[in-house]
């Protein structure tokens, strides 16, 4: 009798292993979409952790959706350090990017600042395997902002003007900026700049803008299409050296991945985006908290792109 | 990928400044040490009065238990948003996240305790109250030395959860070893994120080496049975064995 | 109060989702863990020259946070960054670690008086293991188990800062977006799951032991 039921848990555990196997990693692939497992045919959409990277991610996936493809879902990787080797091993097809940022991270002396000469450098830069289709003329910048009070007691308008303060400034921003060229290295070798000391945080999350606010920090990266910038009054300042060159929204993916339809579909989507629009939808996920795939479906939808 | 690891450990830029190593175990050790001081504060004087009393022990096993299933992440990041606004200084994300580990830390603690206390020897317990004792005199000077071995054991599990899991503090921006790990990760630098999980391991290993020396100072031979053993006996069975503990209460939880 | 709830029903279907991918990523390390903890947990019993070596090299698991372990185990067993394959992993080394040791206790906690009369009864060894001292050992190696899936679900939500989506990810996304309802939703789904895990392991540990029940009736 005892050794029955032993044999009957065993056979639970031993069918449960197996299903589980038999799916590989399939099984343990999350279901966020309906789609059935991925395979060669399958577009992953991958995102950033941050909410504009997860809209637009979303935003991408269900308009590639609409089109009858096969699409999954792989949101909040992490920086671009993770999700560029996920999209170069093949765990993601496609994410949204930023053409300026994204061309310094494969050429750390890129010079380029305008839109086109930004977007012709950046596909000639792009590793063997990966391409962008067409950017749009949406843009979020990385900034350096700062208070208000802060702004008005050392009239700080553009990031030179930090200068003489830098060495009594604690800098924050995401950790991969201690390394990063668009980070704390640019901000040395563009405006001379050296802060007293880096603090990792987040991407541009709570914790910057509280870290902001209390004055943890006195200085932080956020982003220009954020709202807790004019929520919170702080000062954006200008970047006259484009250590930040134009950053518009643009499709990062695998060379095998592009097909006409994806390219058809993506290169809409860009082209019906602006900056404006762009603000909006982080306002609608970041101030009304409302859940990515609503804010993608309502936008497609708006733009006749669903 | 461990001879980049290797190289940097042992880079002598790796080990100066405000992100050096020192500095980072250090902080490290603060946040640990502080974190099992108020678990213990919390958890000792609860433990030691459920165990003696006996009351409370069905709902107070049920919410320990209850805290170890909550999700330290979840934690984290609740108490930051919740905590954080209304600090304002530099301690804005360093006592959320200490919160979150408390409550990590406590439930060993507590069930060690209790348990230690509930499985001292009946016959010992008779024996103290028959000889006079008062009932706080049998908690300090029977129960309380009898149950040791158990509390030790749940303060090793708290010391070695506590030490692994303030490494996720850094994704609030606290310092400790947990920097290498987070910064590591966000950076794709594999070597650095290698050395940071190394040096947490490291540090618990001689925390609870730590603690495995004072708990053998501290425990009395009567109940470890050190000063019989022989060549003969088999090799005790960790701290805990031939000890108060019936298996079943052991307080290890993976981190 | 109804915030939370209008966001559950906005979300069911990828609350669903993350839930049901959380279990998977937190049961089938338990199950994996289990079947690998019995050979070593009877081996290290058999020979007790391998009991401490093996505890110790086991204990040393746990002292490896589980983050470094999610992002650097596809440096070293050369999966994909982003495999959820390397949680299961993870989780299952942390399960062996824990479990190892139970099950050499448990094992060692069956009275030699009864091991001797199932030798006696004819039980050659295996049979013997199978049919007297695993059923013995059974209550002990549940309470293990039980440890092992509450800290499993635990783990598992970790895992939301390497983009595994699971009931963590409802973390990470409401911190980033400072909002609360996601992030509690989260922690009291982590919870239902832990105490339905806690559940299943009790009622089947008590179903294999029908003895413990007629002793105290």
């Amino acid at each position: 009798m005892k050794r029955t039921r032993l044999a009957v848990v065993a056979g639970l555990v031993g069918a449960a292993l197996t299903l589980a196997g038999c799916g590989g990693s399939d099984a343990l692939a999350p279901d966020t979409s309906s789609a059935p497992p991925a395979d060669a045919g399958t577009i992953v959409v991958g995102s950033a952790n941050f909410p504009e990277n997860v809209v637009l991610a979303e935003i991408y996936a269900q308009a590639l959706q609409g089109k009858g493809l096969n699409v999954q879902t792989r949101l909040n990787i992490g920086s671009r350090e993770t999700y560029i080797p996920s999209l170069e091993d093949g765990s993601i097809s496609v994410i949204p990017e930023y053409t300026g940022v994204l061309l310094q991270y494969f050429d750390k002396n890129a010079t380029a600042v305008d839109p086109e000469g930004v977007y012709t450098a950046l596909k000639a830069a792009l590793p063997e395997g990966l391409s962008v289709l067409d950017m749009s003329s949406a843009e979020d910048k990385d900034a350096v902002v700062v208070t208000k009070e802060t702004a008005e007691k050392d009239h700080l308008t553009t990031i030179a003007d930090l200068a003489p303060y830098a060495s009594q400034m604690v800098l924050g921003g995401p950790p991969e900026w201690k390394t990063r060229e668009t980070g704390v290295p640019g901000l040395k070798k563009v405006y001379g700049l050296n802060f007293k000391s880096f603090k990792p945080l987040d991407v541009a999350g709570p914790l910057t803008v509280q870290a902001l606010k209390s004055g943890i920090v006195q200085a932080a990266n956020l982003f220009t299409t954020q709202s807790a910038i004019a929520e919170n009054d702080f000062v954006v300042l200008q970047d006259p050296k484009n250590l930040f060159a134009a950053q518009n929204v643009v499709p990062l993916i695998r060379t095998d991945k592009v097909d006409d339809t994806v390219t058809s579909t993506l290169n809409a989507v860009s082209a019906a985006l602006d900056t404006e629009q762009l603000a909006d939808l982080v306002k609608q996920a970041e101030v009304d908290k409302t859940d990515p795939a609503t804010i993608a479906k309502n936008w497609l939808a708006s733009k006749n792109l669903g | 990928m461990i001879d980049l690891m290797l190289a940097w450990l042992t880079d002598p830029a790796n080990w100066t400044g405000s992100d050096g190593v020192p500095v980072r175990t250090l902080e490290h050790v603060v946040y640990s040490l502080v974190t099992l001081a108020v678990a213990c504060a919390i958890a000792v004087p609860a433990g030691l009065w459920i165990g003696h009393t006996g009351r409370g022990t069905f709902i107070v096993a049920g919410i320990a238990n209850g805290l170890r299933a909550l999700p330290t992440l979840g934690l984290l990041v609740l108490f930051v948003l919740i905590i954080a606004p209304l600090i304002g200084n530099d301690l804005a994300f360093v006592i959320p996240s200490l919160v979150a580990l408390v409550v990590l830390g406590v439930p060993p603690v507590l069930s060690g305790t209790y348990a230690g206390i509930q499985n001292v020897d009946p016959a010992a317990r008779d024996a103290a109250y028959g000889v006079g004792m008062s009932g706080r005199q049998v908690l300090w000077r029977v129960e309380l030395p009898c149950a040791l071995p158990l509390m030790f054991s749940g303060l090793r599990s708290a010391t070695l959860q506590i030490i692994a899991t303030a490494t996720i503090a850094a994704y609030v921006s606290l310092g400790g070893l947990g920097r290498y790990i987070i910064d590591g990760q966000a950076t794709h630098d594999f070597p650095q994120m290698l050395a940071g999980a190394v040096l947490v391991a490291v540090l618990a290993l001689l925390a609870d080496l730590l603690i495995a020396g004072v708990q053998r100072i501290t425990v009395s031979r009567g109940l470890t049975g050190r000063y019989r053993r022989t060549a003969a006996d088999p090799p005790s069975a960790g701290p805990v064995a031939g000890g108060a503990g019936s298996e079943g209460d052991r307080v290890l939880d993976p981190v | 109060m109804s915030e939370y709830f209008t966001w559950l029903l906005d979300n069911a279907g990828q609350v669903t989702a993350l839930f049901w991918a959380h279990t998977k990523l937190a049961v089938i390390p338990l199950l994996i863990g289990l079947v690998l903890a019995l050979p070593l947990g009877w081996a290290s019993r058999r020979i007790p020259r391998l009991y401490t070596p093996m505890v110790g090299l086991t204990g040393l698991l746990y002292t490896i946070p589980s983050l470094a372990l999610f992002v650097a185990l596809p440096g070293i067993i050369g999966t994909k960054i982003l495999d959820p394959v390397n949680v299961v992993v993870a989780l299952t080394l942390y399960t062996v670690a824990l479990l190892v040791r139970t099950v050499a206790d448990g094992l060692a906690a069956v009275p030699e008086d009864v091991q001797a009369a199932a030798t006696a009864m004819g039980y050659r060894r295996f049979r013997r293991l199978v049919a007297v001292e695993l059923p013995i050992a059974v209550p002990v190696i549940a309470a293990g188990l039980r440890v092992a899936a509450v800290s499993n679900v635990s783990l598992v939500s970790v895992a939301a800062l390497i983009g595994v989506p699971q009931l963590g990810q409802l973390f990470t996304s409401g911190f980033q977006l400072f909002y609360f309802v996601p992030i509690v939703w989260g922690v009291v789904l982590c919870l239902l799951l832990a105490f339905l895990l806690d559940a299943v392991i009790l009622l089947v540990a008590r179903w294999l032991t029908p003895w413990t029940r007629a002793a105290q009736a």
